[in-house]
């Protein structure tokens, strides 16, 4: 009766749960560290840079056992967040939220930094000249202009979410209804005999999802691109 | 008084500036491209730092390095209008318009400026559907609007092609006529200035070669290596006389005793800045009977100077008090002997006194 099973349900809302959070949580660091990158100039930049890239050419894995390492609860940084804060990462789905949003923090960055070196430094003097302090200036003439930027780093680091494997499955493993995205469903299936079925109608699910996310942020980036220039 | 005394080094020129500028009407800052001109005004509106100097407005000091006072450019109540408009493209015009409006305006002017530069009908758009000379005069209007104490543009006209130029100086010299603000204005063309500017300052090569009131600085010497032949000319101040409507012409008393006829019908008593190009002057020894030429003015040959080419010389010619410039022929200079001190006629011709060569006081 329904178009998907009770398993797929869990795991699609997991998945996009999962994605959504590491997206807009990692968004404003994402646009100070573009901004950064794209606008100071200080001792050291090269290796902030080479930092902020490095979860993209690391193996996930990699990438997740430094996770487990550092954030898990017996990790240094995770045991203290869990004494003082109470806040867990391991083996929940804030876990696969941190991991995926870590592997896809480069990709957001790489597009807003672009969007920020992209807008006219001129504008933002000329607004000076008009009386608005640097707060206002970055919040009404280089924030809004970087808009399309945005929204296309989002778009990407969204869609690596949606993707991310290696990293989740060696920080918080592989459990169902907490870290079980559809690529750790999909796995699971592949590794059980005879569940070839099911599997390739998670296939289609991850295809439907994408396309969907593909179409939307075209649209999405059409419309905050004439906005940004004023056309509509 | 705008008291600027500024030193910066600028790549391989100085730029070394000490001039005070009055703080009503327009001040012009002339000078070729490169040679400056868009540095000071950069440093008065806080978007340069000079590396030695003083600047103030008033009593307000805006820039000093020896206090280590430097006014950001949001705290110098500067507007500033760009060569090229710099319009917030994600605003419409009249976004762009409140953008640097005091939250609580002190002068209830948005409609007052609206006006003044004809904006009624652009608010709702978006500046890049607007022309350039459109887009200029947001620009102009969203400085205005800051409530500016000071407003300097940097060649405003100087990206436009010729008929926008000729749209948007009208509205310039209403703004000039109508507002009591002063405004620093940047250009490298004396037409413009001309019609514009009651003040003037020329900077060649980083320093300031001459300041002063614009028909003093028009006259002197060492503005004539700028000006090519036919950019040669006089500058007089005049009072309209008498009007010959049928004719479009109009007589201006320029000296005790002695008026010229313009080619332009105006207002009776109006006050005028005429120019006359030195190239349009010509020199007869007996007055001349049945001729063409509307003015014969009775002269006094003050100076030969023909230091600046070999083509010509010129002739600075006493009418009055005032001064009027004849470019002529060496030639003809050989063949008249003309001596210094000979009360001679100098001719203009009516006909060269368009309304380019005349602006309202």
């Amino acid at each position: 009766m329904s178009l998907l099973t009770e398993y797929e349900v869990v795991a699609l809302t997991l998945s996009l749960k999962v994605a959504l959070t590491a997206v807009c949580a990692s968004l404003p660091f994402g646009i100070l560290v573009a901004w950064v990158l794209a606008r100071c100039n200080f001792p050291g930049k090269s290796l902030l840079d080479g930092i902020i890239h490095l979860p993209l050419v690391l193996p996930p894995v990699v990438v997740g056992y430094l996770l487990l390492v550092s954030m898990g609860r017996s990790g240094w940084l995770g045991a203290w967040l869990y004494k003082y804060l109470g806040i867990s990462f391991s083996f929940s789905w804030r876990g696969a939220a941190l991991a995926a949003a870590v592997v896809a923090f480069p990709l957001m960055v790489r597009a807003i930094r672009q969007a920020f070196e992209a807008v006219d430094t001129r504008l933002e003097l000329a607004a000076r000249t008009l009386g608005a302090g640097r707060l206002k200036v970055f919040f009404t003439i280089s924030l809004p202009l970087t808009a399309p930027g945005i929204v296309s780093g989002m778009v990407l680091a969204f869609a690596r979410c949606l993707g991310e494997f290696g990293s989740t499955i060696t920080f918080v493993s592989n459990i169902p209804g907490e870290t079980r995205t559809i690529p750790l469903a999909m796995y699971s299936f592949i590794e059980t005999p005879g569940a070839e079925a099911q599997a390739a109608r998670l296939c289609v699910i991850a295809i439907v999802i994408s396309l969907v996310s593909l179409v939307a942020s075209q649209w999405l980036g059409r419309r905050v691109q004439l906005r940004a220039s004023g056309q509509c | 008084m705008l008291t600027i005394d500024v030193t910066k080094q600028l790549g391989d020129t100085l730029l070394q500036v000490n001039a005070e500028l009055p703080t009503y009407g327009v001040s012009a800052i002339f000078g070729r491209s490169g040679a400056g001109k868009t540095s000071l005004v950069n440093i008065l509106g806080g978007l340069a730092t000079p590396d030695t100097g003083r600047v103030q407005l008033g009593d307000r000091v805006l820039f000093d390095a020896c206090r280590r006072i430097n006014l950001r450019p949001e705290q110098r109540g500067t507007g500033f209008v760009f060569q090229d408009a710099r319009l917030f493209p994600h605003y419409s015009v009249s976004g762009n318009l409140n953008y640097g409006r005091p939250r609580h305006p002190t002068q209830g002017n948005f409609d007052t400026v609206v006006e003044l530069l004809g904006l009624e009908k652009l608010l709702k758009r978006y500046p890049a559907g607007l022309s350039g000379g459109e887009k200029q005069r947001v620009a102009i209007g969203r400085a205005l609007l800051t409530e500016p104490e000071l407003l300097l543009m940097d060649e405003p006209l100087a990206s436009l092609d010729l008929p926008r130029k000729k749209e948007l100086l009208p509205y310039l010299q209403r703004l000039a006529d109508e507002l009591k603000l002063p405004i620093v204005y940047v250009s490298h063309s004396l037409d413009e200035i001309l019609q514009l500017a009651d003040h003037m300052l020329v900077i060649d090569n980083g320093s300031m070669v001459l300041n002063g009131p614009l028909e003093s600085v028009w006259d002197s010497p060492l503005l004539r290596p700028w000006q090519s032949a036919q950019e040669q000319s006089s500058l007089l101040s005049a009072k309209v006389v008498n009007t010959l409507p049928a004719y479009e012409m109009s007589q201006l008393a320029v000296a005790d005793g002695a008026a010229i006829w313009v080619n332009q019908l105006l207002p009776l008593e109006g006050q005028f800045r005429v120019r006359v190009h030195s190239n349009q002057v010509s020199v007869c020894r007996e007055r001349p009977e049945a001729t063409s030429i509307r003015n014969v003015l009775p002269v006094k040959l003050a100076a030969i100077d023909a230091t600046d080419s070999s083509q010509h010389v010129s002739l600075k010619l006493q009418l009055g008090n005032k001064v009027v410039w004849a470019n002529i022929t060496r030639w003809a200079l050989d063949e008249l002997q003309l001596q210094l001190g000979e009360q001679v006629f100098a001719q203009i011709k009516g006909v060269s006194l368009s309304a380019a060569d005349l602006a309202s006081v």
